[in-house]
């Protein structure tokens, strides 16, 4: 019976003592976060944040991401050669920060897990100030951050990710996509495999079971069957899976003759090398040679299958091998600094940065509604993609795909893709309206 | 001083004081930041509920963010399906875990050290993989579960219109996010504290005690210790879905990597590393684990020539390349190492340095009654 009444008095107290203790944080807390828009920079810098992977499957994607930004921030503060300042159509940007501000940033490591990122995210935007979050080299992340950004009010640039969702289902107010989709590599593809395997094939799918995988194989699907392909079967193979055989060996027996790999990362490495030892592509089925495509391509992923994906075909956001002057005043200036080729994953973070500091400056302040409003349906050239559009409906980025091919003859350890064709922007144009989604409010919000 | 901290009010008084200025405290080591804090409380209750299994029963569960998983998904579901209030996603959160852990506790709990730990590890992994594909309408896949314009809400829309944008969880008009969503898992961190104190003084927690050091002869002097060790980890599993539905308090968001085995693993460090069977060692563990994991891995190459600029150039180069190994991506590293050297010349963990440092200052020997075996040992005479 005492115990229970020295219970309550024990809560009573520390009741009263959370009283206390709650009203003394406060004062100065409200203090602190008195302004117009989260983290409105009030110094003399402003501060970016980049969130990467920088351990995991997708770490190799990360590092590369993280010398992009660090590549662009320089460009921004007017150091070094000022790589696609000097091609970018908007001349808004003068090197001298943005707005006169310098640019300074903080980093974080994802993990490629949505939980990390988002701490990592959140720890950026409450505790180091800043002002935008950009990065991420998944598409589960990218949505999980990309959710984040919006309720907090923080604008996000997406880097790498490449599934639908992110600017379909789960599209934001504050986030925006440079990088292609998934859907855009059907509809730039479709018509190669068309003319390059002609219209009577059957096709196997394996995908890697998230939101990535499933929308690429369904994008795929629909650019093949309407080219008169047959879908033999779609297996979802678990992410990381590392040993494929078991999902290869029923390829074989099952009549198709086009293997596609909705794979990325160690996982197509992976998968692929096992294919072609499994001797797929010296087969001969249904009177046709055998073939695999591997819809998403990137240059990094070239280098760790190495002679393996010679031949096979695929599409990619850029390549540093174009010969526009914009990608060649990136590469010129990323070689020099890092002594090799960047990766369409560095092009586009260090893109989204530049479009981003360039929105400012054309707003005229960081206000992000103001911001948003620039960046919305901004047409702009010199990045590397010829003519591309901010399309204001969904915050995908409008522009020309390449479809490219693994190099036969490699000149160098970096010089591992062919582009095929260069499928212009009208045709990976689509109508927004098919995914759904709704992007939601844009007013600001203080933190 | 010592009969002080023994009693409850007070102890209860000195725990609620700390635990509620750490915004205040916290601001030198960088670390006075909403969700830092939010996770500081929240992992505290995960390994305040891991030790009582652990620590009191000496069952080693290597599986116990399955349930940390199981409340965050029940949670998310009451903000998609019921309301925005944060009461029900808790009580659903902590009810659901216990409800998982009854039945896994009830198969696990046939065998016991090696056996038990394995078996547990299997089911989380199970859980797992069900969270990450075969379950993918419920917890949608490897995207995560996130709240959604469509959800029905039914209680909120009920009550109100649906406004503008993804509604915020909230207790009562307050928004969980930032200070508050601290302040309410800091509450919830006092009262587990109450809690868990209660069962190590309480007969129950002297019985899990017995069954730690003999659970044969426990059994042999006709006591059926299944009951117990059931219950200590039924409760444990709640304490973990609490933390998991607080996690999605603060944060409406559930992705299965939160049950994946290194979250398990990270539980059992975060115990050994404060001190297994303490009252408040797991909690320091966890914060140490936390700090290092959010704060540690931000240190980049610029941070660190800011940090030091007071040495000439060449010299600055060379202590930031070698530091460089340590922060940032290498906080692993850093945190691979604290535990190596806790686990070698402190087994006892932090709560051990600290015995030993209360003991060399009363002059030897004075500081005995410190330990937690002495204040079990009393009921026994």
């Amino acid at each position: 019976m005492s115990r229970l009444i020295m219970t309550r008095r024990g809560l009573l107290k520390a009741g009263a003592a959370s009283g206390v203790a709650l009203a003394a944080p406060m004062s100065f807390v409200r203090g602190a976060y008195a302004e117009d828009f989260c983290n409105m920079p009030t110094g003399s810098t402003v501060t970016l944040g980049f969130n990467v992977p920088q351990s995991g499957a997708y770490a190799d994607e990360g590092a590369d991401e993280l010398r992009a930004y660090q590549l662009a921030v320089k460009h921004l503060n007017g150091e070094g050669d000022g790589g696609m300042l000097g091609t970018f159509s908007s001349k808004a940007l003068k090197g001298n920060g943005i707005l006169g501000k310098k640019v300074a940033y903080v980093t974080g490591d994802t993990q490629t897990k949505s939980d990390a990122a988002r701490a990592s995210a959140k720890r950026m935007i409450e505790k180091d100030g800043a002002i935008m979050i950009t990065g991420g080299s998944s598409s589960g992340v990218a949505v999980a951050v990309q959710g984040l950004c919006q309720e907090t009010g923080v604008i996000f640039m997406a880097g790498l990710t490449h599934s639908n969702d992110t600017t379909g289902k789960d599209k934001k107010r504050y986030g925006f996509r440079h990088f292609f989709n998934a859907y855009q590599s059907g509809l730039a593809l479709g018509p190669i495999l068309g003319e390059q395997f002609g219209a009577d094939r059957r096709a196997y799918h394996l995908t890697a079971d998230y939101t990535w995988g499933w929308t690429q194989e369904e994008s795929i699907k629909n650019a093949t069957e309407g080219l008169g392909w047959e879908t033999v079967n779609a297996v979802r193979t678990p992410l990381g899976a590392g040993d494929f055989s078991q999902y290869l060996t029923p390829v074989l027996n099952s009549g198709a003759d086009v293997l596609i790999l909705n794979h990325y990362g160690k996982d197509m490495v992976n998968s692929l090398t096992q294919a072609v030892q499994f001797g797929m592509r010296a087969k001969q089925v249904n009177g046709k040679n055998f073939e695999i495509v591997v819809p998403l391509f990137s240059r990094l992923m070239a280098q760790g299958a190495g002679e393996n994906i010679k031949g096979i075909l695929g599409t990619t956001n850029w390549n540093w091998s174009l010969e526009d002057d914009a990608s060649k005043a990136f590469v010129k200036s990323f070689g020099q600094e890092y002594g090799f080729p960047p990766s369409q994953a560095a092009h586009t973070c260090y893109v989204q940065t530049l479009l981003y500091a360039d929105a400012c400056e054309r707003a005229g302040t960081f206000s992000p509604p103001q911001v948003i409003a620039a960046l919305e349906g901004f047409e702009f050239d010199g990045m590397g993609n010829g003519k591309t559009l901010y399309r204001a409906e969904d915050h995908q980025c409008m522009k020309d795909v390449l479809v490219v091919r693994g190099n036969e003859n490699p000149t160098s350890q970096f010089d591992l893709l062919d582009v095929v064709k260069i499928v212009p922007r009208d045709q990976v144009t689509y109508d927004p309206a098919i995914f759904g989604g709704d992007l939601g409010p844009a007013d600001a919000k203080s933190c | 001083m010592k009969q002080l901290l023994s009693k409850e009010p007070f102890a209860l008084l000195l725990f609620s004081a700390v635990i509620l200025t750490m915004p205040i405290w916290l601001a030198p080591l960088g670390a006075n930041y909403p969700d830092l804090l939010q996770k500081f409380a929240i992992y505290a209750i995960f390994a305040m509920g891991f030790n009582i299994l652990f620590g009191l029963t000496g069952y080693l569960s290597f599986g116990h963010a399955a349930f940390l998983g199981v409340g965050s998904y029940a949670a998310v579901w009451s903000f998609k399906l019921f309301t925005m209030n944060v009461l029900p996603a808790v009580l659903f959160g902590t009810a659901f875990a216990g409800g998982v852990a009854l039945l896994i506790g009830f198969v696990c709990l046939r065998r016991s050290g090696i056996y038990f730990s394995i078996l547990t590890l299997a089911f989380a992994q199970m859980f797992y993989n069900l969270a990450y594909s075969v379950m993918t309408p419920i917890t949608n896949g490897e995207t995560g579960l996130q709240l959604t314009l469509q959800d029905p809400r039914i209680i909120d829309r009920a009550l109100a219109p649906a406004g503008q944008g993804l509604p915020s969880t909230e207790l009562f008009g307050l928004s969980m996010s930032g200070y508050s969503g601290f302040y309410f898992c800091a509450t919830m961190l006092i009262i587990c504290f109450f809690i868990s104190r209660r069962i190590f003084k309480s007969p129950f927690g002297l019985t899990l005690l017995g069954i730690k050091s003999n659970q044969t002869r426990m059994n042999y002097t006709g006591f059926n210790t299944r009951p117990y060790t059931l219950t200590a980890f039924v409760i444990s599993g709640m304490f973990a879905g609490l933390a998991g539905s607080l996690l999605a308090v603060t944060d409406p968001l559930a992705g299965a990597e939160r049950m994946q085995w290194t979250a398990s693993g990270e539980v059992v460090l975060m115990t050994i590393l404060g001190g297994v069977g303490t009252l408040i060692g797991p909690m320091l563990g966890a914060w140490i684990i936390k700090y290092f994991e959010n704060i540690f891995s931000s240190f980049n190459d610029d941070a660190l020539q800011q940090v030091y600029s007071f040495l000439p150039e060449g010299l600055r180069n060379m202590a930031v390349d070698l530091s460089s190994l340590f922060v940032g991506e290498g906080w692993h590293l850093t945190l691979g190492v604290l535990f190596m050297l806790i686990v070698i010349f402190l087994p006892g963990g932090l709560m051990e340095g600290w015995r030993r440092i209360v003991r060399r200052f009363r002059g030897g020997g004075g500081g005995e009654g410190e330990s937690a075996p002495a204040a079990t040992a009393q009921p026994a005479e």
